[in-house]
């Protein structure tokens, strides 16, 4: 039946593949995301099928390693199958005790259940967790039930089914019009409506046409994209070569970061196994219709995922954004009409196709359709990706799925759209997150990074290391991003480092305007949100720093200092022991005192200090005086 | 060198002498070699007939090729904006102050070089640092000294 050639053989080679699978037959499924894989889920999966070689139950049990589930804050993450039992931070030590007790005795082990920190609640079942419960899983929710490298596990759940639909079913305009109707918007930051793009390029007249999808994904704190295509590799190839299909295009291209070696690997498997399929190359599903694609590792630039850059850099070149008077869409790689979407973008087309525009639009906002991929990173207690229908608030974001704020600390704001987003303040919690309300708000969709910051965040170095970042980043070709940049990332080193004046923030945001609206592309036209935002929400941190000489959040290595509390301190010689540079006076039974003159700052007295105790602390502004020597004895409790 | 280059050509062969593929070649190379040797870069050129001003334009400008021969073991410590917000900085200066170099450089030994990258997509991990691709992460500032002498 292979190469397949129709729809009727697709359909009857994926119930030739269901008919064998039994879906009573046990399996251990291992989440392999790169979050997991850190965690050691590569040699848990070893162990688990060692495990069931030592008793003979390789037959009889299958071992399934799957892409990134999202919950990555508990990894390894490990599913059971039929009953679904879900098991967290699962270390290779528990693999045969999993055997023994789940998948023989059938019972479950209460240790390894997810446990809700606020109430105590076992639960044992994924969608029973708060973290998974409230989300909707439209992109992401077949890569915990599918091997990334296996194509048939992506035909047993429906896979190319959308594919052979539009080539067989649908014209060309039809696609671009399905896609138009679901008000699907580009979701590497723009927004863009994809419909339009596709129509503009597939009205040119071309002998060649290029479509693209974008996996340099730079954000830092953003990795739905590289989970994504790491994870369900065929859902963007898939929707890419239906866009091929509505545009004209016969070749495509994938630019994937190199720091991605994963999701390099996976979509290349991808690749080969489609052409091998016959749904991908010459004659597609017997259509008649071809196309090939090609992996392009991109070698470590940010500005290279900007749609022209990342062009040039396609043709051999340097990765640098030329002036785009015309769309890359009219001209592109070589001059060609060129169709660029992101991965998530991409991997929503097999979707609307299946389940038809009128479903999808029915989801989401009224100028945002869909659903999100977020990544929940930062000072949360579920950290891991997170899909929500667009307009979900920001409140139930990070507080009902990701859990709130670690150690009992108070939320202060929460960074959407990377080094071109900005902060939003806790008085904006309730804002539902679509693409017109976070630019309202001055920060942006970005491609879904969500860093959330608690009182121990201090926003004037989150704003000086957003412009830090671009500065490396920013090509330098045009002057407003090369100096502006490099201006305002002065000024507010000078604000961390206490030299602050009165006026600086005037000319911050001066500096800002003119680099916002004179910067060649997005990533100098964006590069001053995080300053303006911060700056607008957070204004009382800005001025502590300048009239004070304060960092109230303590992060600020001029503008604080460690300073131990005599009331709490035990004298356990703990910080006097492990200070670097014998910055700290004292010894048994006499309480403890920071040398102000040899103190670097280091924390490692902060760090060390028994949380039982937690006498050392940060003071910003004036330092008490220390105790005077005859008083510093500790007093024996009565 | 003379026999290592044939490598090379296997590599710009194996793209079939196609000088879009630029970027992707140069890649290969450094896995090669862990660095960008003057001659490997030449002989490129040469093969694909174009200038060589144009492949160091390249690799001078993507951080992730290096000019410079690199230590036994490559250090990444990530300051994505996860990692800063939950200490990155801090475990970057220990890993400074041990080896005795800032980032970008190679320690006198060959034992360790340094680079700060800027997300490695493990952020529930954070902060977190690779030692020759493998992951250590929920750092502590007193952590990053054995692990480092981990790797000889």
């Amino acid at each position: 039946m292979i190469p397949l050639k129709s729809t009727a053989e697709l359909e009857k080679f994926r119930e030739s593949i269901l008919s064998k699978r039994n879906s009573d037959k046990p399996c251990i499924t291992i989440c392999s995301g790169s979050g997991c894989r850190a965690g050691g889920s590569v040699r848990l999966a070893e162990v688990f099928k060692e495990e069931l070689e030592k008793r003979g139950l390789q037959t009889k049990i299958d071992v399934k390693e799957t892409g990134c589930h999202g919950f990555c804050e508990k990894g390894p993450l490990v599913v059971i199958y039929p009953q679904e039992i879900s098991y967290v931070q699962v270390k290779p030590e528990d693999a045969a005790e999993v055997v023994s007790e789940t998948l023989v005795n059938g019972n479950i082990i209460e240790r390894l259940v997810y446990s809700n920190p606020e109430t105590g609640e076992k639960i044992a079942h994924e969608n029973d967790i708060p973290f998974y419960k409230y989300q909707t899983r439209l992109i992401f929710g077949n890569n915990s039930r599918t091997d990334p490298t296996s194509i048939d596990d992506y035909i047993a759940l429906g896979g190319y089914s959308a594919l052979a639909k539009a080539l067989y079913g649908m014209a060309p305009d039809q696609v671009i019009d399905a896609v138009t109707k679901s008000g699907l918007r580009g979701r590497g930051g723009g927004g863009f409506p994809t419909g339009r793009k596709w129509a503009e390029a597939a009205h040119l007249t071309s002998d060649i046409k290029y479509v693209i999808v974008n996996a340099d994904e730079g954000d830092p704190g953003a990795y739905m994209d590289r989970s994504v295509l790491e994870g369900n590799p065929h859902s963007v190839l898939e929707g890419l070569i239906i866009g091929a299909y509505a545009v004209g295009s016969h070749e495509g291209f994938i630019y994937v970061r190199a720091e991605y070696p994963l999701a390099v690997t996976n979509v290349g498997i991808a690749i080969k196994q489609a052409g091998e399929y016959g749904l991908l190359g010459k004659d597609i599903l017997g259509s008649g219709f071809d196309f090939k694609v090609i992996i392009h590792r991109g070698a470590g630039a940010f500005v290279s995922g900007e749609s022209s850059a990342l062009m040039t850099a396609i043709e051999g070149q340097v990765g640098e954004p030329r002036p785009k008077h015309i769309h890359t869409v009219i001209k592109g790689v070589w001059d060609k009409p060129s169709v660029l979407n992101n991965v998530e973008t991409w991997a929503n087309v097999p979707v609307i196709i299946d389940k038809g525009a009128q479903w999808y639009a029915s989801i989401g906002t009224e100028g945002s359709k869909g659903t999100k991929i977020f990544s929940l990173v930062g000072k949360v207690n579920s950290t891991g990706l997170v899909e929500v229908p667009m307009g979900t608030s920001i409140r139930d974001i990070v507080f009902k799925i990701g859990g709130g704020i670690p150690g009992g600390k108070k939320f202060k704001a929460v960074q959407t759209g990377g080094p071109s987003g900005g902060c939003i303040p806790e008085s904006l919690l309730d804002s539902p997150v679509d693409f017109d309300e976070l630019t309202r708000l001055g920060a942006m969709m970005g491609s879904g990074g969500m860093i959330v910051m608690d009182e121990d965040t201090c926003m004037v170095d989150v704003a000086r290391y957003f412009l830090d970042f671009l500065k490396d980043e920013s090509c330098g070709k045009c002057t407003p991003c090369r100096e502006g940049i490099t201006q305002m990332l002065g000024i507010l080193t000078d604000l961390c480092e206490g030299r602050g004046e009165e006026g600086d923030l005037e000319l911050l945001e001066a500096i800002a305007e003119v680099t916002k609206s004179a910067s060649l592309c997005a990533l100098g036209q964006t590069a001053p949100n995080s300053v303006l935002t911060t700056m607008k929400y957070f204004r009382d941190e800005y001025e502590a720093h300048i009239r004070e000489k304060r960092c109230p959040a303590g992060v600020c290595k001029a503008l604080f200092s460690y300073y131990i509390d005599p009331a709490k301190c035990k004298a356990c010689m703990i910080c006097f022991r492990n200070c670097p540079v014998g910055a700290i006076v004292g010894e048994k039974g006499q309480i403890h005192v920071i040398d102000q003159t040899k103190c670097t700052k280091c924390g490692t007295c902060f760090d060390m200090c028994p949380k039982r105790f937690g006498a050392v602390t940060k003071v910003s502004g004036t330092v008490p005086a220390p105790l005077p020597l005859n008083e510093r004895a500790i007093q024996k409790a009565k | 060198m003379e026999t290592s280059l044939e490598k090379v050509d296997h590599i710009v062969d194996s793209y079939t002498c196609d000088d879009s593929m630029l970027i992707q070649i140069l890649q290969d190379v450094q896995t090669e070699y862990n660095w960008l040797p003057r001659e490997a870069i030449v002989r490129v050129c040469e093969k694909l007939q174009i200038p060589v001003s144009r492949a160091y334009r390249i690799a001078t400008f993507y951080t992730l090729f290096s000019l410079q021969p690199r230590g036994r073991h490559l250090v990444n410590v990530c300051l994505g904006t996860a990692c800063h917000v939950r200490g990155g900085p801090r475990i970057l200066e220990k890993v400074q102050e041990i080896t005795g170099i800032s980032a970008g450089h190679t320690t006198a030994d060959m034992r360790y070089s340094l680079e700060r990258v800027n997300c490695l997509g493990c952020c529930a991990l954070g902060p977190v640092m690779t030692v020759d691709g493998e992951a250590h992460g929920k750092l502590v500032v007193k952590d990053v000294e054995g692990i480092l002498n981990r790797y000889e």
